[in-house]
């Protein structure tokens, strides 16, 4: 079976690696390039050394959007991977056990496909539909179901509240998908487990947490980098839904926000560089690290 | 266990590994690879022909040009069913590629970095280019042949004397015309004629006139005076602004436009501010800052909001959404004090909306004669029917029947006389400060009012970009 594995692989590897290196890593070589550099993107590039690098370190606008992504970065992946834990274990065993087989609470046929939706929209769609939702005057959603006597909630306009609105999206729109992958994780849990734990007496809250959970930690794991990646991101929602595009006054102004403002909009490409160049390395270390933290001894 | 985890690469491992790497995501970062490679001096041939009195920008007449239209408030009509016609009926054989977009940068900003640049564009709407980086980088035709060029339908005068004073300084950067501000801009305080005369409210001429009214209209449950924070806070700007130039003359603006030190803590503007802040705290709707300017505008359109900061172009954008009991009209912004130096009736109207001719492209002569073309009496008078506003050509109006709003604002310019002004263009030449100007401006108006920070921050944002070098500067006199 082993004979002709690479030849194999390489074929079926060769397009897809070609359309990275240039499309990704092409890009990237560029971004370190100009992130050196001061280029309005147009017309030729002055070499300026580290200036960008200062210039960030003195942007008040930059530490805020990185303690806003730091605060992304700390909530999604623990919110999300709760609930789609909670959920997936709800489909899959939290009907307890019948018939020697353990099975979901009613219904939980219907549940997974209603939990995926989200999954299947795209995120501009999600974004302006949420904007809706979260409408600052009587014309939203949630503020039209109040009562007419009370003022209506400021929700992005709230410069407390903005960015977890915009969490709560984020939120909603994954945690359909990882309610799919823990449950495809559960699938894989031999029924014979759970079987031996019931007959001892084990609970259900005992069962999730002595043997799903542990069982489950390799793909929870991968969930986590996935997750902080996409907490580095969120620039489509805060573009679309925000008060002034990462408002109000900065309150939802996340890195990909400022790198895109200064390419396209200020015209200080070295300086979005810069942003993409920084935005890189803490991706980079953000992994490593959730994957060293988190080892551990195969079960 | 199952077989999968005897697999040298499970699912997981590579998921892992893939993360690992750290390149799954941060799209954002990708997307600057689009703009890389504008160094490159592209010296494309450029189609030219003989100057003759027929002929005065020398085109090539055989060459095609291609055109960008900004597909927007204005609509695509007036160019594929007026311009371009009148242009290949003078030039039957040049050929005009046509293509509209909302996405300006998105579209030309790659073509012209790529030397691929069409030859006339339209740069505007939320999406357009930095047009300082574009002249400083050499992609603007000048414009200054055009400017002295036979008009194309009003014999004995050269382009630029069939044009509203200024027109070719306001699109000047560091003395040289390289954009045509083609629309002629009315700013003021919308309201409902109707609503107005049905409850005998009279536009304020005075600021305490102004809080006087704003008590009427309040007390009559309809909010007196409302912009859209999320997305149109620049109204608000230009409002505030355009009392400063009122209260100290367009100097005011002139100094915030050249960087200079103190422009922004001027009393003018700080006075101003103090007078707008009173206002946002007294009667405007909190839940405006989370509001876009069509929900706002909607709210006016169905009398929820008396007073409304815009342009002219306001009528023909809620034209489907406007009852036919509503007519707009148009009032200038009251005085702020007893001594201000210009009158209650001055006003601020500038010429916007900028085309150009990309001098990289393959035909840079033909992209100025299609503006000269745009500039004829006949494409302006057209231009003004189908899109219900003015142009920068002189009498072009006349005898066009013009719409309630329309006709409002050219009365009130009557009115003002001589003392309308341009404005200020610290916006469109920097437009990272005017950013910053409309968090101030949201701050200012929702959040307490305190106008001395306003000033204080602008000042400081307006200095640390004076004191930046990465950025290209401009001035105007």
């Amino acid at each position: 079976m082993r004979h002709g594995k690479y030849p194999f692989i390489i074929g079926f590897l060769a397009v897809p690696v070609a359309l990275y290196a240039t499309f990704v890593v092409a890009a990237y070589i560029q971004t370190f390039q100009l992130s050196v550099a001061s280029w309005s993107g147009f017309g030729p590039i002055k070499y300026v050394g580290f200036d960008n690098f200062v210039k960030l370190w003195n942007d008040d606008l930059f530490w805020k959007s990185l303690r806003h992504n730091g605060y992304l970065l700390l909530l999604l992946p623990i919110v999300t991977i709760a609930l789609g834990l909670l959920f997936a274990f709800l489909l899959n065993v939290g009907g307890g056990s019948k018939g020697g087989m353990t099975r979901g609470v009613w219904g939980s046929k219907v549940y997974r496909v209603i939990f995926f939706f989200p999954q299947l929209m795209a995120l501009a769609i999600v974004a302006v539909i949420f904007g809706r939702v979260f409408a600052s005057d009587k014309s939203g959603m949630i503020n039209g179901l109040l009562p007419d006597s009370w003022a209506p909630w400021l929700f992005l306009a709230d410069e407390r509240w903005a960015l977890t609105c915009i969490l709560v999206v984020l939120v909603w729109q994954a945690v359909g998908f990882y309610v799919v992958l823990f449950s495809a994780g559960m699938g894989s849990i031999e029924h014979e487990i759970y079987e031996a734990a019931a007959l001892d007496g084990a609970t259900r809250v005992t069962l999730f947490f002595r043997i799903t959970l542990p069982l489950l930690w390799g793909t929870i794991q991968t969930a986590w980098v996935y997750l902080g990646i996409a907490a580095f991101d969120a620039f489509a929602l805060i573009n679309i839904m925000t008060v002034d595009r990462g408002g109000p006054d900065g309150a939802t102004s996340v890195l990909a926000m400022m790198i895109y403002r200064n390419t396209f909009e200020y015209s200080q490409v070295g300086y979005a560089s810069a942003l993409g160049v920084v935005l890189f390395f803490l991706t980079l270390t953000f992994a490593a690290l959730t994957l060293r933290v988190t080892r551990r001894d195969a079960v | 266990m199952s077989d999968i985890t005897n697999s040298e690469l499970d699912r997981r491992t590579l998921l892992r590994r893939a993360a690992a790497v750290g390149l799954a995501a941060t799209p954002a970062v990708g997307m600057l690879s689009a703009c890389v490679g504008g160094g490159d001096e592209d010296t494309t041939e450029q189609a030219t022909g003989t100057k003759s009195a027929d002929n005065p920008l020398g085109i090539d007449p055989k060459a095609p040009i291609e055109i960008v239209i900004f597909d927007g408030g204005l609509g695509t009509k007036y160019a594929t069913d007026v311009d371009t016609p009148i242009y290949n009926k003078k030039w039957p054989e040049s050929k005009v590629a046509y293509s509209a977009t909302q996405e300006i940068s998105t579209t030309v900003q790659p073509r012209l970095n790529a030397g691929d640049a069409p030859d006339m564009i339209n740069n505007s709407g939320a999406k357009m280019m930095d047009f300082g980086a574009i002249v400083a980088a050499g992609q603007a035709q000048d414009l200054t042949e055009l400017y002295a060029a036979a008009s194309f339908d009003i014999p004995g005068k050269t382009v630029a004397e069939t044009l509203v004073p200024g027109t070719a300084e306001w699109g000047s950067y560091n003395g040289k015309p390289y954009a045509l501000n083609y629309s002629y801009t009315v700013f003021g305080m919308w309201y409902n004629a109707t609503l107005f005369e049905k409850n005998g409210w009279t536009p304020p001429a005075t600021w305490a006139d102004f809080i006087t009214l704003c008590d009427k209209i309040q007390a009559a449950g309809i909010v007196p005076f409302g912009y859209a924070g999320a997305n149109a806070a620049y109204y608000m700007v230009r409002a505030l602004l355009t009392s400063a130039g009122k209260i100290g003359t367009e100097q005011v603006l002139k100094d915030i436009d050249n960087l200079k030190p103190g422009a922004w803590t001027n009393p003018a503007v700080l006075e101003a501010a103090k007078a707008w802040a009173e206002v946002g705290k007294k009667y405007l709707d909190k839940s405006f800052l989370g509001l876009k300017h069509t929900e706002v505008q909607l709210q006016q359109n169905q009398d929820k909001v008396a007073f409304y900061p815009c342009g002219s172009w306001l009528e023909n954008e809620q034209a489907k959404d406007t009852p036919p009991t509503f007519k707009y009209a148009v009032a200038p912004y009251p005085s702020v004090t007893a001594s201000d130096k210009l009158p209650a009736t001055a006003m601020n109207a500038a010429a916007g909306e900028i085309y150009f001719a990309s001098s990289k492209g393959k035909n840079p002569r033909g992209g100025m004669e299609y503006l000269r073309v745009m500039l004829s009496k006949e494409a302006a008078t057209e231009f003004t029917r189908l899109t219900k506003s003015l142009t920068v050509v002189l009498g072009a109006a006349d005898g066009v029947e013009l719409s309630p709003g329309l006709s409002s604002a050219n009365e009130a310019l009557n009115k003002a006389g001589k003392d309308v002004f341009m404005g200020y263009l610290f916006d469109t030449w920097y437009k990272k400060l005017g950013d910053e100007s409309l968090s101030a401006v949201n701050d200012l108006m929702f959040k307490g009012g305190d106008a001395q920070k306003f000033c204080d921050r602008m000042e400081a944002a307006s200095q640390a970009l004076a004191k930046d070098s990465s950025v290209q500067k401009q001035t105007r006199s």
